[in-house]
C-alpha cells in the first residue's frame, strides 16, 4: 500500500479531493434538480472518504478506515431516508426543482 | 411515658384548633366552645402531673424529639424542656388560660364566628406552650412568632371594623421590628456557639473564653425581641391598640401571657444577661421609664380597656426593672400575680362591657356597684392587688421590685415608687368611675344592666381569690419562688432580711398607694368629677389624654420619610430600572424579527448558508493555524 503512496504522492489525493468537493459544493449551490443536488452531497461525502482513507495509510494508522466504514454506513442510511422524501415531494408537487419548496417554510 | 405526656400536655390545644377550624362550622357553637375549653384543661391537668413530678424529685425534663437542623458543626435538635420555669409558666398560661376560655363561652356566645374564636384562642395556647417548654432558641422563636401571628389573628378578629384591622397590623409590625432584633441575637449565638441549647449554650459560658462584647449585643438584641412582645419603650405602642380584640384575647395574650413572653426569655438567659452588666443596666432604665410613662397615660384614659392596657404596660415596665437589676425571682414573682388580678380586671371589664352592650368609655358608666356586685367585688381586690394594698397579692411583689431598686439605685426607686403611685391612683380612678354613685349611660342602657352569667363570674371569682392570696407563693420569710427557682439561675438572688429598713420601705410603699387612692377618692368620689369631653381638655392634660403624641411623632419620623422613599422609588427610581431590564426584551425581539427572514424557506438559500458556514470555518481554520 505505501508502494502506491509513494508513486503517486499524497498531496495527489488530496488535490484530488479538494476537486471532488468543490464540484460538489457547486453543484448544490448551482443546480436546482433535487436529485442532482443530493448526489453532489455524496460527492461531497466521498471526498472526504477518500482524504479519510489517504490520511489513514499515510499515517499507518487504520482508525480512519474504520471510521470510512462507519461514514458509508450512514450515508447509506441517509441515502435511503433523503430518497424516499423525495419520492413523497415528487407524489405530492409532481416536481423537484428545490424552487418549489417553499411550502416547508413553517 | 414521658415523652408522650409532654407531646400531649403540647399538642392538645393544636387538635382542638384543627377540631375547631375543620368542624366548628357543623357543631353547635357551644360544643365547639367546650372542646376549645376542655383541650386547654386537659393541657394543665398534665402541666399539674409534671409539676407535682418535679416539686418531688426535683429534676428536670429534657426530652430531644428529633435532630432538625445539622449543618457544619451548628446542630439544633427540636427538644423540649420541663423544669422549674417552663413549668411555672406552663401553670398560668394553661390555668389561665382555661379559666379564660370557659369565660369566652359565655362572653362570645353572641358571635356569629365563635368556632373561629376557640380555633385562635387553641392555637395561641399552643404556640404559648411551645415557647415556653422549649429546650433551645429556636423553638421558642417559634413560638415567639406563633403567638404574633394568633395576637394578630384576634385583635383583627372583628375584621369588619377597619379601625380594628389596623390595630392588628400594627402589633404585628411593631412585633416585627422586635422579632427582627431576637432573631438577630439567635444568629449572633448561633455564630458564636454552634448551639441554641440553653444548656449547652450556659456550659460553654461558663467553661470557654466568650468575647464579652459579642455576647453583650447578643444580649442587647435579644432584649430588643423582647421590647417588641412585652410592649416596652419604643416598640409599646402596639398594647393599647391591640385592646381593639375581644376581651378574653386582651386578658389572655395581652396581660396574663404573652407580653410576658419578653420576661420568660430573658430569665431563662438569665446567665447571659448577668455577663453584660451594661445590657442589664438599659434593661432597668428602660423598664422604669416604661412603667412611669405608661402609668402617667393611664392617669387621664376614659376608655376603661385603655386604662387596663397602660397599666399593663406599666407593670411589664417594672417586672423589666427588676430583671435589669438581676432580680429575675421578683420579676416571675410580679409576672405570676400580675397575671392574676390582671386577667380578672380584664375579665371584670369585659363583664361591665357585657352588661353595657359594647360600651367602653367610663364617661358613660357609674353606679354599677349594686347591680354587678360579684363583678364588682372581685375587681375591688384585683385592685387592690395592682395598687399595692396589704395583704392582697401585688403588694408582696410590687415591694419585692422597690425594695430591690432602692438597694440598687435611688432614682429608679424614685420612679417606680411614683408609678405605683399613679398606678393606685388610676386603677381606683377606674373603680369609682365604674361602680360607684349614679349610672350616666342612656335610660336603656340602664334598663339592662344585669350581673353576668355564671361562666363569666366563676373565672371572676376563682381569679380574685388567687389574686388575694397569690402573694403567699413568695412571702418574706419563706421565699418558697426563690428557693424553686434557683436551679435555673446562675446568681443566686438573696432573699431580703426583714429588718426595720425594709419595713420602713414597706411602710413607704403603702403609703403611698394609700395616697394614690385618697387622691382619686376625693377627686371622682367626693367631688363627683367626672372626666370632661374630649374637646374640652386642655394643656398638659391634653398632652397626656392624646398619649404624648407618641403615635404622631412615630408618624411624622418614620411612617411619613419612608413613605416618600417609598414614592420616589416608585415614581422615579423604578420607571428608569424598568426601562432598563425592558430594553433587553425589545432588542432580543428586534434581533428575533431580523434573523427570521432568513428562513424564507428557499432550500437553495439555506444550502448557500450551510456551504458559506464550512468555508468560514476553514478560512478560520486556515488563519488560526
Amino acid at each position: 500500500m505505501s508502494n502506491i503512496l509513494n508513486q503517486i504522492g499524497i498531496e495527489n489525493y488530496i488535490f484530488l479531493s479538494v476537486l471532488l468537493f468543490c464540484i460538489g459544493v457547486f453543484g448544490v449551490l448551482y443546480r436546482r434538480n433535487a436529485i442532482i443536488v443530493f448526489m453532489s452531497i455524496e460527492i461531497m461525502l466521498n471526498a472526504v472518504n477518500l482524504l479519510f482513507v489517504a490520511f489513514s495509510t499515510y499515517h499507518q494508522d487504520a482508525e480512519g478506515q474504520v471510521f470510512v466504514f462507519f461514514s458509508m454506513a450512514v450515508a447509506a442510511a441517509e441515502v435511503a431516508v433523503g430518497l424516499a422524501i423525495l419520492v413523497s415531494v415528487y407524489r405530492n408537487l409532481g416536481s423537484i426543482d428545490i424552487d418549489n419548496l417553499k411550502n416547508l417554510k413553517g | 411515658m414521658d415523652t408522650n405526656l409532654a407531646l400531649l400536655l403540647l399538642l392538645s390545644p393544636f387538635i382542638g384548633f384543627l377540631f375547631n377550624v375543620f368542624f366548628g362550622n357543623k357543631i353547635s357553637k357551644g360544643i365547639a366552645g367546650v372542646i376549645g375549653t376542655l383541650t386547654v384543661v386537659f393541657s394543665f391537668l398534665l402541666t399539674l402531673c409534671f409539676f407535682s413530678q418535679l416539686l418531688q424529685t426535683g429534676k428536670a425534663i429534657e426530652i430531644s424529639l428529633f435532630d432538625w437542623i445539622s449543618i457544619g458543626n451548628l446542630k439544633i435538635d427540636f427538644g423540649i424542656v420541663l423544669d422549674q420555669l417552663s413549668l411555672l409558666w406552663l401553670l398560668f398560661v394553661t390555668g389561665i388560660g382555661a379559666l379564660i376560655h370557659v369565660y369566652s363561652i359565655s362572653y362570645m356566645h353572641d358571635d356569629e364566628n365563635m368556632p373561629k374564636f376557640f380555633a385562635y384562642l387553641n392555637l395561641f395556647v399552643f404556640f404559648m406552650i411551645t415557647l415556653v417548654i422549649g429546650n433551645n432558641l429556636l423553638v421558642m422563636f417559634i413560638g415567639w412568632e406563633g403567638v404574633g401571628l394568633c395576637s394578630y389573628l384576634l385583635i383583627g378578629f372583628w375584621y369588619k371594623n377597619q379601625a380594628y384591622n389596623d390595630a392588628a397590623k400594627k402589633a404585628f409590625i411593631m412585633n416585627r421590628i422586635g422579632d427582627l432584633g431576637f432573631l438577630i441575637g439567635i444568629f449572633m449565638l448561633a455564630s458564636q456557639f454552634s448551639t441554641l441549647n440553653y444548656s449547652e449554650i450556659q456550659t460553654a459560658i461558663a467553661t470557654g473564653h466568650v468575647n464579652t462584647t459579642t455576647l453583650g449585643i447578643a444580649a442587647l438584641c435579644l432584649f430588643i425581641g423582647a421590647t417588641g412582645k412585652s410592649a416596652q419603650l419604643p416598640l409599646y405602642t402596639w398594647l393599647p391598640d391591640a385592646m381593639a380584640g375581644p376581651t378574653p384575647v386582651s386578658a389572655l395574650i395581652h396581660a396574663a401571657t404573652m407580653v410576658t413572653a419578653g420576661i420568660f426569655m430573658i430569665t431563662r438567659m438569665n446567665f447571659l444577661f448577668d455577663l453584660t452588666p451594661e445590657i442589664q443596666n438599659i434593661i432597668a432604665i428602660i423598664g422604669a421609664i416604661t412603667a412611669l410613662v405608661a402609668a402617667s397615660i393611664g392617669l387621664l384614659q376614659n376608655d376603661i380597656k385603655k386604662v387596663l392596657a397602660y397599666s399593663t404596660v406599666s407593670q411589664l415596665g417594672l417586672m423589666f426593672l427588676a430583671l435589669g437589676m438581676g432580680a429575675y425571682t421578683i420579676a416571675v414573682f410580679h409576672v405570676i400575680t400580675h397575671a392574676f388580678f390582671k386577667a380578672c380586671l380584664f375579665l371584670g371589664s369585659g363583664s361591665v362591657i357585657h352588661a353595657l352592650h359594647g360600651e367602653q368609655d367610663m364617661r358613660k358608666m357609674g353606679g354599677l356597684r349594686k347591680v354587678m356586685p360579684i363583678t364588682f367585688w372581685t375587681m375591688m381586690i384585683s385592685t387592690l392587688a395592682i395598687a399595692g394594698i396589704f395583704p392582697f397579692a401585688g403588694f408582696w411583689s410590687k415591694d419585692e421590685i422597690l425594695l430591690t431598686a432602692f438597694e440598687h439605685n435611688k432614682v429608679l426607686w424614685v420612679v417606680a415608687s411614683i408609678a405605683s403611685i399613679m398606678t393606685a391612683f388610676y386603677m381606683f380612678r377606674l373603680m369609682y368611675l365604674t361602680f360607684f354613685r349614679t349610672f350616666r349611660g342612656t335610660e336603656e342602657q340602664k334598663h339592662h344592666l344585669h350581673e353576668s352569667p355564671k361562666l363569666i363570674t366563676i373565672p371572676l371569682v376563682i381569679l380574685a381569690v388567687l389574686a388575694a392570696i397569690g402573694g403567699a407563693i413568695n412571702l418574706p420569710g419563706s421565699f418558697w419562688l426563690n428557693h424553686y427557682l434557683e436551679p435555673i439561675l446562675t446568681t443566686k438572688h438573696h432573699a431580703h432580711v426583714l429588718g426595720t429598713h425594709e419595713f420602713m420601705l414597706m411602710g413607704v410603699a403603702l403609703v403611698g398607694a394609700v395616697i394614690g387612692i385618697v387622691w382619686a377618692y376625693s377627686k371622682y368620689l367626693k367631688q363627683g368629677f367626672v372626666p370632661k369631653e374630649d374637646e374640652a381638655i386642655v394643656g398638659i392634660n391634653k398632652v397626656i389624654y392624646n398619649k404624648y403624641y407618641v403615635d404622631e411623632i412615630y408618624t411624622a419620623l418614620i411612617v411619613i420619610p419612608i413613605n416618600a422613599i417609598s414614592n420616589f422609588s416608585r415614581k422615579s427610581i423604578e420607571p428608569q430600572l424598568s426601562k432598563l431590564v425592558f430594553s433587553f426584551g425589545s432588542a432580543a425581539n428586534a434581533l428575533g424579527t431580523q434573523g427570521k427572514k432568513l428562513q424564507n424557506g428557499n432550500i437553495g438559500l439555506y444550502l448557500f448558508m450551510f456551504v458559506l458556514g464550512i468555508c468560514t470555518l476553514i478560512i478560520y481554520l486556515f488563519i488560526a493555524q
